[in-house]
């Protein structure tokens, strides 16, 4: 038990500044040393986050949006190069070890993982992994710790409480794990929650339960979370804000509604016609994406959606588009011909007229007539 | 819902497939106990329709799948396919009818062989059967490519980890029109693709079905993907059958209070939705070991009685094509309590 006989951590934070954001990320870049070369999972990411607020982060498989809250948590490997300012509560962590981070974490941040199944110890009773960094981070008797786990555990509503902290994680069911694995991230009151694709394993009756849980744990503690998904309908009743993150790259930045309600980058659009809804007659034809995201390891020039993006101009295949603030404050976008701007609609409308966009991907009728033969991707 | 019984069921001379009174059951160790995976599900599909099979995980709905194919055999019950019960046919009869029913996978990564080469994956079905020269066989493959986006001069001769997601699925759709089946079973084809390639193969799917006329029966847990592919849909809860009804009419007014709250659950692309003002259900599927008496979905569902427990609602028709199993079905503008109301946790 050495190692877990320690000074509480808690204390170190007791002088930081309660003005100020409580996160914030400038130019953000992780990326993997692979045998095919460097991958750049998050290629300058900025952003900031207020105390008490979510933040949704929007993207595909492969997007960097959980490399993006590893990074920030420092939970990232060895072949790691990362570059860029973090700062939580003023403080830099950016360059921060495992040694300096351990102390951020549970107290101060935590972390809930897709995936209950394999993020529980399987040979460990519920209990024990409740009081396990509660003991560690916050030096408590051991008596407290369980006492604090069964009301955790009551407070994350699991039925039998008190039977269930001396069970182990096969026992219980996919929503149930994850239910403890809320209470486990809970447990030391952090201020900022990672929750990781919590919802993606489970059914979406039990989904909603757990975005409600969260929800409600997070109005009741005061505390920001990060939500990171690939399903903009989780974010959209449920985060202030959100970024739509594209290899590695935040595309669109705005308060939610506003990104629904003036989307203005092209695959945010994009990614938001391609849903199938229940409010579309069955049989819609369903506006595709075509191609697929680009390999990180060798990035094209220029926008990195031009490939696939309806609106691509010559200019989008020769530059990167920097973020550029929109007319609502708080809403930026990664696009020289953003949807729903006049540039944005003759892009669009020169580009149908030639059938063609400046990146060769056939769009209008051209599209339509030949969409099974082009969409062979290489 | 518990519902059994076959008033949803057409006249049986037009339907391709007929599956009635179907019941799989898997053994729990040595303990004597039983999984009741499908309980007394009867459903039809007519040719040309597509039929989405709907539920949460441990509905039973991949069961019923893979029991209509006999992968495995069903306990009881009968699978009429094409004028012959499938649960009587036995070695080559049985599997000369799988060249004419065939299924695509969830996975598509692991359910291709890692060290076979794709025009050998796809050919797989023509060889055994020996339909056609060598030349036709390598033909069909080429068109079979060609018509789900595969370029065959360049990429017949890779291997599976050579492809993205999106694209081994659609290997896997190749591999399944090029025998020229009647029905294919698709188990939650699209559940491991991100949205966008979601979208290009859901679009690829109906493209298939006009090109080949095929039959589909839809497999998949995200209600938005089926109502968009179905004519028709079955939504399972813990085997049994709760609700038959078209895409439409389900959307507009489900009848069974578990459609109504699966569809409540689902989360709506839009901000201005109010997660907690919405209807939700409370609770998790009880174990197929031991289900509830009567009614399966009792235990979770704010409308039931003593009735529900004591007595197993049948299958009966409420509107025009759509068909319940439940003592109290919803009315037209009923709606379940709101989150707020009820606090489901």
């Amino acid at each position: 038990m050495s190692p877990w006989r320690r000074k509480p951590t808690a204390d170190r934070f007791a002088d930081a500044p309660l003005d100020g954001p409580l996160l914030d990320v400038d130019g953000v870049r992780t990326y993997f040393k692979t045998p095919r070369g460097l991958v750049r999972a998050v290629d300058g990411v900025s952003l900031t986050l207020e105390r008490g607020k979510t933040l949704g982060v929007v993207g595909e498989s492969g997007s960097g949006k959980s490399v993006l809250s590893r990074s920030i948590m420092g939970l990232l490997p060895n072949n790691v190069e990362r570059h860029g300012s973090i700062k939580f509560e003023g403080r830099e962590i950016g360059e921060s070890g495992t040694d300096v981070m351990r102390a951020y974490w549970g107290t101060q941040m935590s972390m809930v993982f897709q995936d209950p199944m394999t993020s529980l110890n399987p040979v460990m009773k519920i209990g024990k992994q409740i009081t396990e960094p509660l003991r560690y981070h916050l030096d408590v008797s051991r008596d407290y710790a369980e006492d604090t786990a069964l009301a955790l555990l009551q407070s994350v509503g699991i039925p039998e409480a008190e039977r269930r902290l001396e069970e182990y994680p096969h026992q219980l069911s996919g929503g149930m794990r994850q239910r403890v694995m809320i209470a486990i991230a809970l447990a030391c009151g952090p201020k900022l929650l990672f929750a990781d694709e919590p919802t993606t394993a489970l059914d979406v009756t039990v989904q909603a339960q757990i975005l409600d849980l969260l929800h409600k744990q997070q109005s009741e503690r005061f505390m920001a979370m990060v939500l990171v998904t690939h399903d903009l309908g989780v974010v959209a009743g449920r985060a202030e804000s959100t970024a739509v993150m594209y290899a590695g790259q935040i595309v669109e930045f705005a308060p939610t509604r506003e990104l629904f309600n003036a989307t203005r980058h092209p695959y945010t659009e994009a990614l938001l016609k391609s849903i199938p809804k229940l409010s579309q007659a069955s049989h819609t034809r369903l506006e595709a994406i075509v191609g697929r995201p680009p390999d990180l390891v060798d990035p094209p020039v220029g926008c990195k959606f031009a490939a696939r993006c309806p609106y691509a101009q010559p200019r989008c295949l020769e530059e990167e588009p920097a973020l550029t603030d929109a007319e609502m404050p708080g809403h930026a976008y990664r696009c020289f011909y953003p949807v729903g701007t006049e540039a944005g609609k003759r892009a669009l409308a020169d580009n149908l007229a030639a059938g063609v966009t400046a990146a060769g991907l056939p769009v209008g009728t051209a599209a339509t007539t030949s969409e099974t033969a082009t969409t062979v991707v290489v | 819902m518990a519902g059994s019984g076959t008033a949803h069921l057409r006249a049986p001379e037009d339907s391709l497939l007929r599956v009635e009174h179907l019941v799989v059951e898997f053994p729990v160790g040595r303990t004597g106990l039983k999984v009741n995976a499908v309980t007394n599900v009867s459903l039809d599909v007519l040719p040309g329709e597509t039929l989405g099979l709907v539920g949460e995980s441990g509905c039973g709905k991949s069961t019923t799948g893979k029991a209509i194919m006999q992968l495995p055999r069903p306990k009881s019950g009968t699978v009429m396919f094409d004028g012959a019960d499938m649960t009587t046919l036995e070695g080559d009869e049985l599997r000369r009818t799988r060249t004419l029913m065939k299924m695509i996978f969830q996975d598509p990564i692991s359910s291709l062989n890692p060290r076979r080469k794709v025009e050998d994956i796809i050919a797989e079905g023509l060889k055994i059967w020996k339909l056609g020269s060598g030349e036709e066989q390598a033909k069909k493959v080429d068109e079979a490519m060609l018509a789900v986006g595969l370029d065959p001069a360049l990429q017949r001769g890779r291997r599976p980890h050579q492809f993205s997601g999106g694209q081994c699925q659609r290997i896997s759709i190749a591999r399944a029109v090029v025998t020229d089946p009647k029905l294919i079973i698709c188990d939650e084809p699209v559940s491991a693709l991100d949205v966008s390639v979601q979208a290009q193969i859901l679009n690829l799917l109906e493209d298939m079905k006009q090109r080949y006329g095929l039959t589909l029966i839809f497999i998949a847990h995200d209600l938005a993907v089926v109502k968009n592919v179905s004519d028709r849909i079955v939504v399972m809860y813990l085997g049994k059958i709760c609700e038959v009804s078209n895409p439409d009419a389900l959307y507009k007014q489900p009848a069974h209070p578990y459609t109504a709250g699966l569809l409540a659950s689902i989360p709506v692309p839009d901000p201005s939705v109010r997660p907690d003002e919405r209807p939700a259900l409370a609770g998790e599927i009880p174990s197929p070991v031991a289900p509830p008496s009567g009614c399966r979905f009792r235990t979770r569902c704010p409308k039931a009685q003593d009735v529900c427990a004591a007595e197993e609602p049948q299958i009966q028709q409420v509107a025009p094509g759509q068909f319940v199993a439940c003592h109290f079905p919803m009315a037209p503008g009923e709606t379940l309590p709101t989150r707020n109301g009820q606090a489901p946790l």
